[in-house]
């Protein structure tokens, strides 16, 4: 394991870590998080915990109504209840705080060497501020983050991206920002400090996935208020249960009403909702990606735009050979013999593209390079190639291999005039072969699609979320590589300001607009996007103006940034309509044990026929508390989000969560039910 | 049930879906000042009204400005009637020199017509003079569903309007909700009335020398007028005490089929305004699609449960056709199951029959329709914007299954939203619940009651349920004319009218000043069998674990008594 590479370092353990070796502290922290001020974070909870310790004292008095065995157990299940749902939340941390322990260990005890005056004065980096200048020297940590000013150096950032071959990174330009605790391999580097401490990148991370410090999103806040409206409503009608039951001439015992609540309040989602918060950002961790909020996170799930590079993101980056075209009367293994040798010394992407091409399609022989007397790529005649053999070999672009010729262009031979624009209409380039003196033929180079990004962007328009291609292209060549990739629409010839505008209108729309970029002409458009996502190489004005930060520097992690925040909410909106479709079974079991005493003709209503009043209160709470052990995976894990239309997605998660959670209750209390009286316990 | 209980049912529809899209047009080009068949008509009048009160038409208000100018005319309006009621006895118009109200009861009585309410704890023959009928129950009848109407439009306004605070003016659209939206309704349907039979006149009491020997006093009075304003602005309240019941209110088959379809009238034809509103007519069906599958499984149940024979006279040598007690022989099981559905469905509250008598479950479903809050069509404006409540906690609850924030059209529902609608969704169960416990546990206030035990209890709760929903009717047997009662009841129906009224018009305010997102196959369809069973669930499931515990206490408790003989 390698010892710089803490967040790496942390996964690989973790990956092999049984689930039982997580489960250990988070019980204990489940007990730690009875602390009142941690409860009140989650309302729900809160009222359970205050139900729960009710009940407890209520089993010291006697009631007739009620034997003190079952009192103490309702007491015990209702304190597990809580205790569960801490459980959860601790077991989301858990998972995160491993990593974020790990990426801690890594900067302890940095040292900084930071300017001050003419010289240097050696301090901890944790006593750095932002507009500190330091001076990294090669096997040194950079002690925060920051850009650099000065100086050009190579930097193993492995610690944060796990990528170990070493970048480059120097003043200016669109390579200038540094991330804290990489480290720099080679030469030096003089660095202008960007955050405070708490603030950087990896404060960041380690605050996203620790429940206690994590600001809770907009829809959870929401959420967060239903749940408390729900409880606030059930609080009402079992407290005005009393006087009804006084009306009717009885009496209910206060342990059964405590147990009625609870089981009627939404514990369930109220239990799992910090949880399920954790558990998301945590993904996004370990997609490498951090986020400044979880605000961004969520907004990911609802954008109805995405703008992408076209670079990088939808094409390999790279004009590649994909065909050849001969001139008339040129054989083809002539043309395609001219091409190699041509190509051979050509170190260009383009070049290696077309010797790849070559040996793919014909069993050539080719000449050794250092037969060659290579001509390399040269400003002036835009041509490059080699000469063999006495012969010259050469390519390039279709004026620049004319004028070689000395031809114009209109003594282009007419069959290959029209190849040549055939491929330039088609959004290729046409490069020129000729041989000694000899027109052979045209290659044709051009951007290539992504394998599986049509298949992708097919999905997100099923989601309802369109995409733009973003290009400096010319209008022609971006039409066509947004037809073959199948992007809704584009942008041709983008500048910066461009981008900007689209996104203003699409945003005066109504629409919520996602995009990537990285250099500092990015910076406007990805502060002004709903969800930027800002490379980790990019440039420091880039990253600070988006609100999320990617470390691998991918640009496609857009696609998994929105699945991510989708699953976070079908998550939470799949547990809540569980919850509260559970209230029908868990009143059909309640309601006519409690008023059995005064209207024993409400037993009509036990649809389960429950062994007796005491076994269907106490199934009841056993299930409501159980219930959330259960669903702790799937929180964890979060609903899967299908490529689906927005109705088809809605019946699949009704008809599981909504449908299953009015049917799974009758089930489940009716077995606890069995159980407990074939134990004996009531 | 017999051939013509089927063509009452059938009428009864055709009656009210039929011209329904059309009226709804109606409205909508009215409230938004476009020209409509009567504006030629009625526009002098309205300019006349604006000139007079010195508004600017043209000027919009924001949500505050515009909950401002509502709560001031309806406390203007509450005291006026107040002072009205108490001095009516130096008064004129006053026939049968009737003294002025006691302040409890009028403080009630001011409160249920201006919250639309129209409970009556007194009877209006023997307390009321023409002048309180007309100058300030009927005037209150007119304005109150115009408020309704008024909201209606601002809520529907919040949707259809993006990034804007303006949500138009109250005063105008008062003025068009009473001028365009009801007189020309109530102008026909008093005609009809007066046509079948019910009383118009100014005249004192006639009283009549019985064959029998006796002396009798016929109440008459400015009937026909009341009666229709009180049906069609879902007022209900009845200008003679028992109501619709009476020969003079309902003197006919055809006033009663009339009568009971006015309930609903415009509540159904709103839906398609608001269908206009939002540009969408899948919409109104959708919605429309939801109220009519309640309506009809309540009518059903409701049938189902008075038809059938009374089990307590089953052991009884009698032949019994269906469950007669308490109702108006005229009219028989089926009519009487109707209009008991249809008036609390709607937040009307008359009746042509006695609830209180009803077997268990059919008083169960009257009580649950109004616990929902009105939905079913609801009252004028009120029903509406209360489905709409609904449907915004129904787009909540399931919308984060999408993998969305919540949208509704649109508009996203967000943390402000969400504490409005929970404050809506409090409502109900503040305003039924917690006085309803009050009531059972002081030993004054459960005097009131006539029964014991559940339906004792039923009695109680539907009280306090008719109360915060604005409805009015009541279950017979709960002496409701104490000062207890008067001022409980009084606060539920301010509670009830205005615990929605104003979160309404705040949301509207907020969601008026947000963009409308484009709508496409990754939005939350709100229309579509898929929407119009998940709303329905929705409604019944909130109004369900609301209200099953009391309910079970009550008619539940009482109907398992019956059909098990205990």
């Amino acid at each position: 394991m390698n010892a710089q590479n803490p967040l790496h370092g942390a996964q690989a353990p973790l990956a092999g870590t049984s689930f039982a070796a997580l489960c250990a502290p988070a019980l204990r922290q489940a007990f730690v998080k009875l602390d009142p001020r941690r409860l009140w974070r989650a309302p729900v909870m809160a009222v359970v915990a205050l139900t729960a310790t009710l009940t407890s004292l209520l089993c010291a008095v006697p009631d007739s109504g009620v034997s003190t065995g079952l009192a103490l157990q309702i007491a015990l299940w209702l304190w597990f209840t809580v205790l569960f749902a801490n459980f959860a939340e601790a077991l989301a941390e858990g998972r995160g705080r491993a990593r974020a322990d790990s990426l801690r260990a890594g900067g302890r005890g940095l040292m900084a060497r930071r300017r001050a005056g003419d010289g240097y004065e050696t301090v901890a980096a944790a006593a750095l501020r932002r507009g500190d200048v330091v001076r990294v020297q090669a096997g040194e940590s950079i002690p925060g983050d920051g850009e650099v000013i000065d100086g050009v150096a190579a930097v193993n950032e492995a610690a944060i991206t796990g990528e170990s071959a070493p970048v480059i990174r120097a003043a200016g330009g669109d390579r200038s920002a540094v991330t804290g605790n990489t480290q720099v391999v080679s030469d030096w580097l003089l660095v202008r400090i960007t955050a405070n401490p708490g603030e950087s990148t990896l404060d960041r991370m380690i605050a996203l996935v620790e429940g206690a410090k994590r600001q809770k999103t907009p829809n959870e806040v929401a959420l967060d208020i239903l749940l408390i409206g729900l409880t606030l409503i059930f609080l009402v009608v079992v407290a005005t249960l009393q006087p009804f039951a006084r009306f009717a001439g009885g009496d209910l015992p206060l342990v059964y009403l405590a147990a009625l609540l609870v089981t009627l309040i939404p514990t369930t989602i109220g239990g799992l909702l910090s949880a399920i918060g954790i558990a998301g950002m945590d993904r996004l961790v370990r997609l490498n990606v951090i986020a400044k909020s979880g605000r961004a996170v969520e907004a990911a799930g609802d954008v109805h735009v995405l703008m992408l590079d076209k670079t990088g993101t939808i094409t390999f980056g790279n004009r590649r050979c994909s065909a050849m075209v001969k001139a008339p009367g040129v054989t083809t293994p002539a043309l395609a013999e001219a091409a190699l040798i041509a190509s051979l010394a050509d170190e260009t992407p383009e070049g290696t593209s077309i010797v790849d091409y070559l040996k793919g399609l014909h069993t050539l022989q080719a000449p050794p390079r250092e037969d060659l007397d290579v001509v390399p790529f040269s400003a002036e005649t835009r041509l490059s190639g080699a000469d063999w053999r006495g012969a010259r070999y050469r390519k390039g672009a279709v004026d620049a291999v004319l004028a070689y010729l000395h031809l114009g262009r209109d003594e282009l031979p007419a069959p290959l005039a029209r190849e040549v624009e055939k491929i330039a209409q088609s959004g290729g380039t046409p490069l020129l072969v000729a041989a000694d003196g000899q027109l052979l033929g045209a290659i044709h180079l051009k951007d290539v699609v992504k394998p599986g990004i049509r298949e992708r962007f097919g999905e997100l328009r099923r989601m309802g979320i369109r995409t733009v291609m973003v290009t400096g292209d010319n209008p022609l060549t971006a039409a066509a590589i947004a037809a073959e990739a199948g992007v809704d629409d584009v942008i041709a010839e983008a500048t910066p300001e461009k981008k900007l505008a689209r996104i203003r209108q699409e945003q005066a729309e109504g629409k919520l607009v996602a995009m990537c970029g990285d250099g500092a002409n990015d910076a406007p458009a990805l502060a002004q996007a709903d969800v930027g996502l800002a490379m980790n190489d990019g440039t420091q004005a880039a990253r600070e103006a988006a609100n999320l930060v990617d470390l691998d520097s991918d640009p496609t992690k857009l696609l998994d940034v929105v699945r991510v925040g989708k699953e976070l909410l079908v998550t939470r909106g799949a547990l809540t309509t569980f919850s509260v479709a559970n209230d029908v079974a868990k009143y059909f079991a309640i309601l006519p044990a409690l008023f059995a005493g005064l209207y024993p003709q409400l037993g009509a209503l036990d649809l389960m026929r429950l062994h007796s009043p005491q076994s269907a209160i106490l199934s009841a709470i056993v299930f409501n508390a159980l219930i959330i052990v259960v669903l702790i995976p799937l929180a964890l894990r979060g609903v899967r989000v299908q490529a689906l239309d927005a109705a088809r997605l809605l019946r699949r998660n009704l008809l599981i969560y909504g449908v299953g959670g009015l049917v799974a209750p009758f089930l489940g209390i009716k077995l606890i039910d069995l159980l407990l009286t074939a134990v004996g316990l009531v | 049930m017999q051939l013509h209980d089927f063509g009452l049912i059938l009428a009864f529809f055709v009656l009210v879906l039929a011209p329904a899209p059309w009226l709804g047009r109606y409205l909508y080009r009215a409230m938004e000042g476009q020209r409509t068949l009567l504006t030629p008509l009625l526009q002098p009048l309205e300019r006349l009204c604006y000139r007079v009160a010195g508004v600017d038409p043209g000027a919009g208000q924001d949500w505050k400005r515009y909950t401002g100018a509502l709560l001031a005319f309806n406390a203007v309006g509450l005291v006026l009637l107040f002072l009205i009621l108490v001095g009516q006895g130096a008064l004129p118009l006053n026939p049968q020199h009737l003294p002025g109200m006691e302040w409890s009861l009028a403080f009630n009585t001011a409160v249920s017509f201006v919250t639309n309410t129209n409970w009556q704890a007194y009877s209006g023959e023997a307390s009321l003079s023409y002048f309180s009928q007309m100058l300030g129950l009927a005037v209150q009848n007119f304005v109150s569903p115009a408020v309704g109407l008024a909201v209606l439009v601002v809520f529907c306004r919040g949707i259809a309007r993006r990034s804007t605070a303006d949500l138009g003016n109250f005063w105008v659209d008062l003025t068009r909700a009473t001028l365009y939206g009801l007189l020309p309704f109530c102008l026909v349907l008093a005609l009809l009335l007066v046509w079948q039979g019910v009383p118009q006149s100014l005249h004192a009491y006639v009283q009549a020398h019985t064959l029998a020997g006796g002396e009798q006093s016929i109440p008459l009075g400015p009937a026909a007028s009341q009666i229709a304003i009180k049906q069609l602005g879902t007022n209900g309240g009845g200008f003679f005490g028992v109501n619709s019941a009476h020969p003079f209110e309902n003197p006919t088959a055809w006033s009663n089929l009339l009568e009971v379809a006015a309930i609903i009238l415009i509540p159904v034809a709103l839906l398609f305004t608001f269908g206009h509103y939002v540009g969408d007519r899948r919409q109104s069906r959708a919605l429309l699609a939801s109220m009519l599958i309640l309506f009809v499984l309540g009518l059903g149940a409701t049938l189902w449960a008075e038809l059938r024979p009374n089990p307590a006279l089953a052991a009884l040598p009698v032949e019994q056709i269906g469950s007669l007690e308490g109702k108006e022989s005229r009219f028989g099981s089926v009519a009487s199951a109707l209009w008991a559905v249809t008036t609390t469905a709607a937040s009307n509250g008359s009746v042509n029959a006695m609830h209180d008598s009803f077997s268990a479950l059919g008083g169960l479903v009257p009580l649950f329709n109004m616990m929902l809050g009105e939905v079913i069509f609801g009252g004028v404006g009120a029903g509406l914007y209360g489905m709409l409540l609904f449907v915004l906690i129904t787009v909540f609850l399931a919308g984060l299954m999408i993998g969305r924030t919540p949208e509704y059209l649109g508009k996203k529902l967000e943390a402000r939203e969400v504490r409005l609608l929970v404050a809506t969704l409090l409502v109900m169960p503040l305003g039924v619940l917690v006085p309803a416990a009050l009531a059972a546990c002081l030993p004054g206030a459960a005097a009131a009651v006539s029964n014991p035990g559940a339906h004792g209890f039923s009695q109680i709760l539907y009280a306090y349920t008719s109360g915060t929903a604005n409805n009015g009717s009541a279950f017979a047997g709960f002496g409701a004319n104490t000062p207890y009662h008067n001022l409980m009841i009084a606060l539920a129906m301010l509670l009830g009218r205005f615990g929605y009224i104003l979160p309404v018009l705040a949301i509207a305010g907020s969601l008026a000043a947000k963009t409308r997102a484009p709508q496409g196959s990754g939005s939350f369809p709100t229309h579509g069998p898929l929407f119009v069973v998940l709303l329905t669930l929705t409604l019944l499931l909130v109004g369900g674990l609301t209200f099953l515990p009391s309910l079970a206490l009550g008619p539940l408790a009482e109907h398992f008594a019956a059909v098990g003989g205990a």
